[in-house]
């Protein structure tokens, strides 16, 4: 598994390479919006990448709360994590784009305003991880899991009535889009799948040696108690990163 | 103990239907009544609102035609503001004494006491409402242009809708570091539509523009949506070491 990793980097690394030159210089520049159009190669396969993770959140949020296996709960946790990396690209990029072609940064669109309530939420899920301890987050930040995939529906129906009943500036739906198009929104997306897959492999790691650790240090602590100083006064970085976290 | 002498699922569930009613009551009565000693959570949540609609009257000294427009929004994000006092000293209170961790050994039902304190929030929320709204209607020159008698089902609805979410939330934040803090954090973003589905209810009523029935059948499906997942996870939520 490990000799695996760096393979994988590697592949990801000249996949996104690859994406890049197709995005930029093979794609057909757009009829209408131009040059601009390009961005739609990062923001769409970052906003797919960014749902599948919060969906991973949620199966992984209800399983740990039916299993309480610590090791699903860390999928939870790196998934929302990854998932609010990916979504704030989609939440930069998409003013970006809109700037030029629709003439405005923003606008209280239904799939704007639910990528950013579903941002809002995960944001909240993420403070919640960090703000309890570790024994207790991850039953609560499930059951905010679960809380959140529920409010998404209903964010989206209100926005979606409230909306249709003040005109806005029309998106462009319908229409088709050029085959050559396609394939390099679908390279992208799988370049952007494979580094999202990466960003997640090693976070887990990363999250399950930080609770080896601190399950390990739990236990020097507690039996060290009678035999003399405990790991914080023997090695004060200890208690310093426990502080910190 | 006598809970398993009884065995089987049938004894359980008609222990249980008929103690939760009884450990409601007795919760909620408690809840309310030193509530009403103390009237700590009321006396702070009206100063609150009441700073509210002088501070926003007098900064936009609207005209009748204005204040139609912007006193949905201003009510209710008042109100939602206040209500976050009450809430989150829902379970703090249960903290001294280990009250919880006696509540949680104990064989009573955990929904018996969620529906205890959603229910004394919601009665103290909505006799905060119930005091304020004339404060608003003088202050902003409020008349309704459309049918005024359906801010009652949108009161009460998204009154509940804050409430019960709130209450789940402040059982969450009280497991975390700087709880008070940690509440609205997690209770906003959640209820960004029941707060959508007020604030635009109560302005088609008052400007008598559009009908407000989608309103009121969004913060119902909330309501019941969010009741439900509340009474299925609040046993995870007190359980959760």
């Amino acid at each position: 598994m490990k000799r695996l990793f760096p393979i994988l980097a590697v592949l990801t690394a000249l996949m996104l390479g690859y994406a890049v030159y197709q995005a930029l210089v093979v794609a057909p520049t757009e009829r209408t919006m131009g040059d601009v159009q390009r961005i739609f190669y990062y923001h769409v396969p970052s906003a797919w990448t960014a749902f599948l993770l919060f969906f991973v959140n949620l199966v992984a949020s209800v399983a740990y709360l039916v299993k309480r296996n610590p090791k699903v709960d860390a999928l939870a946790m790196v998934s929302a994590e990854v998932g609010v990396v990916f979504c704030t690209v989609v939440l930069v990029t998409g003013p970006i784009w809109a700037r030029p072609v629709w003439g405005i940064w923003w606008t209280w669109d239904v799939r704007l305003t639910s990528t950013l309530v579903l941002w809002l939420i995960y944001v909240s899920y993420l403070l919640l991880r960090r703000f309890s301890d570790s024994a207790q987050a991850p039953a609560l930040a499930a059951a905010l899991a679960i809380f959140g995939a529920l409010d998404i529906p209903l964010v989206y129906f209100s926005i979606w009535f409230f909306r249709t009943q003040h005109p806005q500036p029309v998106i462009g739906g319908g229409g088709s889009i050029d085959p050559r198009m396609w394939r390099v929104l679908l390279i992208n997306w799988m370049a952007f799948l494979c580094f999202a897959l990466l960003m997640c492999w090693s976070r887990y790691r990363l999250e399950t040696m930080r609770r080896e650790v601190e399950e390990a240090q739990a236990l020097e602590s507690l039996l060290g108690d009678d035999r003399g100083p405990s790991a914080e006064i023997r090695n004060p970085k200890v208690a310093l990163n426990r502080s910190g976290q | 103990m006598h809970k398993q002498s009884f065995g089987g699922g049938d004894a359980m569930s008609l222990l249980s239907s008929t103690t939760r009613g009884t450990i409601t009551r007795a919760t909620l009565t408690k809840d309310i009544r030193l509530e009403w000693r103390s009237k700590d959570a009321l006396n702070s949540m009206l100063f609150f609102s009441l700073l509210v609609v002088v501070i926003f009257s007098l900064s936009f000294d609207p005209l009748a035609e204005e204040s139609r427009r912007i006193a949905g929004g201003l009510v209710w994000v008042a109100f939602l503001f206040a209500a976050v006092v009450a809430l989150n000293q829902t379970w703090a209170r249960e903290l001294r004494n280990q009250v919880l961790d006696a509540y949680r050994v104990s064989p009573a039902p955990p929904n018996a006491l969620f529906m205890a304190k959603a229910l004394g929030n919601f009665f103290i929320v909505s006799l905060l409402e119930a005091l304020m709204t004339p404060l608003f209607i003088i202050f902003y020159n409020l008349r309704a242009l459309g049918p005024a008698w359906q801010l009652i089902p949108i009161g009460l609805l998204g009154t509940w809708a804050l409430v019960v979410n709130g209450t789940f939330f402040a059982a969450i934040s009280l497991r975390t570091r700087s709880r008070e803090l940690m509440l609205p954090l997690l209770l906003f973003p959640i209820s960004i539509p029941a707060v959508l589905g007020m604030v635009a209810g109560t302005t088609a009523i008052l400007t008598g523009e559009n009908s407000a029935h989608f309103w009121i059948v969004l913060l119902l499906t909330y309501d019941v949506v969010f009741t439900t997942a509340c009474l299925a996870l609040f046993e995870k939520v007190l359980e959760a070491e």
